[in-house]
C-alpha cells in the first residue's frame, strides 16, 4: 500500500515539474537547425540529409559509443551463458506453412533493408532501421526453426558484430594522423566513407540484436532451480 | 588550441583495446590487455605535457566545433581524472591479471576496457548529450561486470544496479531534453549563459541532479551500492567504488558551476549536504555492523561519497576562501577515496583468497601469515580514517578549514564524527585479523602480483596527503575562476 | 497549441506514468515496461519541446535516434539478466531486503 503512495507522490512531482517547466520554458537565443543547414553544403558534409549528418557528422562520436553499448550487452549476455550453460536448444516451431512464408518473405525483407541503408544518405533511413529490418529476418527464420549455418560459427559471428565498431574507429583514426581532429574525414571522401561506416554498421547492428534474441536462455529449459524440476516430476 | 587532437586518442585507445580482446580467445585477453596499458599512458603523456605547457586543450570532434559538433575537452580537472583512472585501471587490472584462473572471466576484460573509454569520454566531454551517451556506456558496463559471475547473488545485484542505473539516466536525459529547449545548444560552454533562476533550467538541474545523486548512490538513494561493489570480483568492486561512482559526481559538480545563478541553490546546496551528512553517518554505521569483508567496504564506500557531497554546501554562497579550499578539500578527497578505496578492496580481495571465507571472523590469523596484505589494508584505512600524512587527511583538513571560513561549523560535526565511525569499523577488521586463534592454520597465497597492487594503491593514498600540493594546482585553474566570479 | 508543443504533453504525462509504473510494481518485467514507457516521454518531450514554434530540427531527432538505440541495448541486457535470474531463483522480482 505505501508503495503505492510513494509512487503516485513522485508520479505526481514528476508530472507538475515537468508541466511548470513546458509551460515557462525561455526561448532559446541559438539555433541549431540553422547552423546545420548552413553546414549542409555540398563538398562540405558528406551527406545532405540533415538527421544522418547530425549522427555521422557533426555527433558522430555519439553513434560510435552508441555502438559501443550495443556491444556492451552482446557482452554480457556472452559471458552470462557461458557462465550458466544452457540447455539442448529446442526454439523452432516445426511448421510448413510458416517456412514457406518465411521464404517468400525473406528476399523481400532483405531489399528493404538494403533500401533503407542506401536511402540514409538522402532522406529518412540508415544502418539502425536497416539493422534492425535484418535483426528481424534473422529472429524470423529462428522461430521457423531454419538455422543459418554461417551464424554457427562464433568466431565469424563475433568479427561480424565487431566490424561495426572496428570500422568506425579506424576510419576516424587516419585524420588525426594527418593532425586533424578524429573522425574528421576529408570533404570529399566523406560520403563515400560515411557509406562504408553505415554498411559496416547495419551488419553489426543486425548480429547484434540477433545475437542478443539467440542468447537469452531458451524458452524450453525451463528455470534450473530445485522446486520446479520437484513440481514437474511429480 | 593545437595539440587537442591528442586527447582523442584517450578514447581510441581503450575503444581498440575493446575491440582487440573481443577478437582474442579468453586466456590471452588478460595479458594483452596489460601489453596494452602502456599504450594508454603513451597516450597521456604528451596530453599531459602539452597541457603544462600551454593549458586547457580542446579538439573539435569530427572536426565540427560545438555548438553543432562535441569538442573534447582537457582541462585541469579532466586531465587530472584521467591521470587517476590510468592510474587505478592499471594496477587493478595487474591484480585481475595475476589471478591464477584468468579463463574464469575473460569478458571482464572488454568490458573493462569500454568502461575506461566510456571514464575518459565523461572526464573529457563538454556536451550534456555525450555525457548522456558516456553514463550510459559506463552503467551498462559495470552493470556487466557486477553480473560476470552469474550467480543468484550477482544478478540479483546487477538486476538492482541496472534498475537504478536506467532510472537515473533517464531523469539525466529529460533534464538534457529540458535544457536544449531553453538554451538550444547542448554545449555546456553554451548553458552557463542561461537564467538559473528560470524555471524550467530549475526543473532541469533538479532532475539531473537527483539521477546523478542516484547514480553516485548518495544517501538515502544508495541501496543498489553495496550488493553490486560488496558482491563483484575484487578487481571490479575496486574499479566501481574507485571511479564509476565518482563519474556522475564530476558530471553534477560541472552542472552545477555552469547553472550556478540561482538564489534556490542555497538552500538546495543546504539540502545536499545533510544528505551527505546523512550518507557519513549511515554508511559508516552499517560499515560497522557487516558480517562480510568486501561489504564492510562496500558500505565504507556510501560514507565516503557523503563528504564528497559537502562540496555543494560550502562553495554555494560562501566567500572565495571558503569556495577554493571546498574546491581543493572535495577533488582531494575523490582522489584520495579512490586510491585507498581501490587498495582496500584488493587488499580485501586477497584476505578472503588467503582465508578462503568472505566472513570478517574468519581472519583471525591471517595477520601473521599474509603480513603485506593485511599492511595494505591497513595503510588504505589511515586514508578512510583521515589520519595524517595521508590523502585523506589532508582533504579533510581542507574541508574542515573551508567549513570554517563560511561560518558553516555543523560540517565540522560530520567530519569529525565520520572519522571516528571509519575508524571503528577499520579496527574491527584489524581486531579480528589479528586474533590468535587456533582455529585455523591453512592458509592460501595469493599472487604476489596481486598484493603488491593492492600496496600500491594503498600507499599512494598515503603519500597523496604530502603530494597533494602539486595535483590541486594542476586541477584548479579555469574551472574555480568561474565559479569564484559567480560567487562573488 | 502546435503539433510538437502536443507531443511534448503526451511526453510528460508518459514520464509520469512511467514512473508510477517503475517504482509501484514488483514484477521485473512490468518494471521494464514502466521504464520503456518513461523512455519514450522523455524522447517525445526532447523533440516536441524544441520544435515547439521553431520548425524541424534534425539534432533532437538524431539524439532520439541514439536514445533508442541504446533504451534497446539497455533492455536487451535487462532481459537477459532478468532470463537468467528467473532461471537461478525462479523468480521475477528482486528479494525486498538490503
Amino acid at each position: 500500500m505505501s508503495r503505492v503512495i510513494v509512487a503516485a507522490i513522485a508520479s505526481l512531482i514528476i508530472t507538475i515539474a515537468l508541466a511548470l517547466a513546458v509551460l515557462e520554458r525561455p526561448t532559446p537565443t541559438l539555433s541549431l537547425p540553422n547552423l546545420a543547414s548552413t553546414a549542409i553544403t555540398p563538398g562540405e558534409a558528406g551527406v545532405l540529409h540533415p538527421i544522418t549528418a547530425v549522427l555521422l557528422e557533426f555527433r558522430s562520436i555519439d553513434t560510435l559509443l552508441e555502438i559501443a553499448v550495443l556491444l556492451v550487452a552482446v557482452v554480457v549476455a556472452l559471458a552470462l551463458r557461458e557462465a550458466q550453460p544452457d540447455g539442448a536448444d529446442r526454439m523452432g516451431l516445426d511448421n510448413p506453412l510458416l517456412h514457406a512464408v518465411v521464404k517468400l518473405l525473406l528476399p523481400l525483407m532483405l531489399l528493404v533493408a538494403a533500401y533503407l541503408l542506401w536511402a540514409g544518405s538522402t532522406r529518412p533511413g540508415g544502418a539502425f532501421q536497416a539493422g534492425a529490418v535484418l535483426a528481424g529476418c534473422g529472429v524470423l527464420l529462428r522461430l521457423a526453426g531454419t538455422s543459418l549455418h554461417g551464424l554457427e560459427r562464433p568466431r565469424w559471428l563475433q568479427g561480424g558484430r565487431v566490424l561495426g565498431l572496428l570500422v568506425f574507429v579506424s576510419v576516424g583514426i587516419p585524420p588525426m594522423l594527418a593532425g586533424r581532429a578524429f573522425l574528421d574525414y576529408p570533404a570529399d571522401l566523406a560520403g563515400g566513407l560515411i557509406l562504408l561506416i553505415e554498411a559496416a554498421l547495419t551488419l553489426s547492428i543486425a548480429l547484434a540484436l540477433l545475437s542478443l534474441f539467440r542468447l537469452a536462455p531458451p524458452q524450453s529449459d525451463s528455470p534450473a532451480f530445485p522446486d520446479r524440476r520437484k513440481r514437474r516430476r511429480a | 588550441m593545437s595539440g587537442g587532437e591528442a586527447l582523442s586518442w584517450l578514447l581510441v585507445v581503450p575503444l581498440l583495446a575493446a575491440i582487440a580482446t573481443l577478437l582474442a580467445p579468453g586466456r590471452w585477453r588478460g595479458w594483452g590487455s596489460l601489453a596494452a596499458l602502456p599504450l594508454l599512458w603513451l597516450a597521456f603523456t604528451p596530453v599531459l605535457a602539452a597541457f603544462l605547457h600551454q593549458g586547457t586543450l580542446t579538439t573539435p570532434l569530427g572536426g565540427w566545433s560545438p555548438p553543432l559538433g562535441i569538442a573534447l575537452i582537457g582541462d585541469g580537472l579532466a586531465l587530472g581524472l584521467v591521470g587517476l583512472t590510468l592510474g587505478v585501471f592499471s594496477l587493478c587490472a595487474l591484480f585481475a591479471a595475476a589471478d591464477p584462473d584468468p579463463e574464469d572471466h575473460s569478458h571482464l576484460w572488454p568490458l573493462a576496457w569500454f568502461l575506461i573509454a566510456a571514464l575518459n569520454g565523461i572526464w573529457l566531454s563538454g556536451d550534456v548529450f555525450n555525457l548522456y551517451v558516456g553514463l550510459e556506456l559506463l552503467g551498462l558496463a559495470a552493470v556487466g561486470l557486477v553480473a560476470l559471475k552469474g550467480s543468484a547473488e550477482a544478478l540479483a545485484a546487477a538486476m538492482r544496479y541496472l534498475l537504478a542505473a536506467l532510472l537515473g539516466s533517464l531523469a539525466y536525459l529529460i533534464g538534457v531534453a529540458l535544457l536544449y529547449a531553453a538554451a538550444g545548444s547542448l554545449a555546456l560552454a553554451d548553458l552557463a549563459q542561461l537564467d538559473g533562476g528560470d524555471t524550467t533550467v530549475r526543473v532541469a538541474l533538479a532532475l539531473m541532479a537527483v539521477g546523478l545523486m542516484l547514480k553516485t548512490a548518495l544517501f538515502p538513494l544508495h541501496g543498489w551500492l553495496p550488493a553490486a561493489h560488496g558482491g563483484a570480483l575484487p578487481a571490479v568492486s575496486a574499479l566501481l567504488s574507485a571511479l564509476v561512482v565518482k563519474a556522475s559526481f564530476i558530471i553534477l559538480l560541472r552542472l552545477w558551476l555552469a547553472l550556478d545563478a540561482d538564489p534556490l541553490a542555497v538552500v538546495a546546496a543546504q539540502a545536499i549536504g545533510l544528505l551527505g551528512a546523512g550518507a557519513v553517518f549511515w554508511g559508516g554505521w552499517m560499515a560497522w555492523r557487516q558480517a562480510r569483508l568486501k561489504y564492510l567496504v562496500a558500505y565504507s564506500t556510501v560514507a565516503q561519497i557523503g563528504y564528497l557531497f559537502l562540496f555543494f554546501p560550502l562553495i554555494t554562497g560562501t566567500g572565495t576562501d571558503a569556495a577554493r579550499l571546498a574546491w581543493d578539500g572535495t577533488l582531494l578527497m575523490l582522489f584520495a577515496h579512490a586510491l585507498a578505496k581501490a587498495g582496500m578492496f584488493l587488499a580485501a580481495g586477497n584476505l578472503v583468497r588467503a582465508v578462503g571465507s568472505a566472513q570478517i571472523a574468519d581472519l583471525a590469523g591471517v595477520g601473521r601469515f599474509r603480513p603485506l596484505s593485511l599492511l595494505s589494508f591497513g595503510i588504505a584505512g589511515v586514508s578512510i580514517m583521515g589520519l595524517p600524512p595521508s590523502g585523506g587527511f589532508t582533504a579533510k583538513w581542507l574541508l574542515l578549514q573551508s567549513a570554517l571560513a563560511s561560518g558553516q561549523w555543523p560540517w565540522l560535526i560530520v567530519l569529525m564524527g565520520g572519522g571516528l565511525l571509519s575508524a571503528v569499523y577499520v579496527f574491527k577488521v584489524l581486531r579480528h585479523a589479528f586474533v590468535e586463534g587456533p582455529t585455523r592454520d591453512t592458509f592460501r597465497s595469493p599472487p604476489t602480483a596481486a598484493e603488491l597492487a593492492a600496496l600500491t594503491l594503498a600507499l599512494s593514498s598515503l603519500v597523496l596527503g604530502v603530494a597533494a600540493h602539486g595535483l590541486l594546482a594542476l586541477m584548479r585553474p579555469d574551472a574555480l575562476s568561474a565559479v569564484l566570479e559567480g560567487a562573488g | 497549441m502546435s503539433t510538437d508543443l502536443f507531443f511534448a504533453w503526451i511526453g510528460v504525462a508518459l514520464c509520469g506514468l512511467g514512473l508510477f509504473g517503475f517504482i509501484v510494481h514488483h514484477h521485473l518485467m512490468r518494471r521494464l515496461l514502466a521504464f520503456n514507457i518513461m523512455g519514450s516521454g522523455s524522447f517525445l518531450l526532447l523533440v516536441g519541446l524544441a520544435q515547439d514554434g521553431r520548425g524541424p530540427d534534425p539534432v533532437p531527432q538524431a539524439l532520439v535516434l541514439t536514445g533508442i538505440v541504446i533504451a534497446v541495448a539497455s533492455t536487451a541486457l535487462a532481459l537477459v539478466v532478468l532470463r537468467r535470474w528467473y532461471r537461478v531463483s525462479g523468480e521475477s522480482s528482486l528479494p525486498e531486503d538490503v
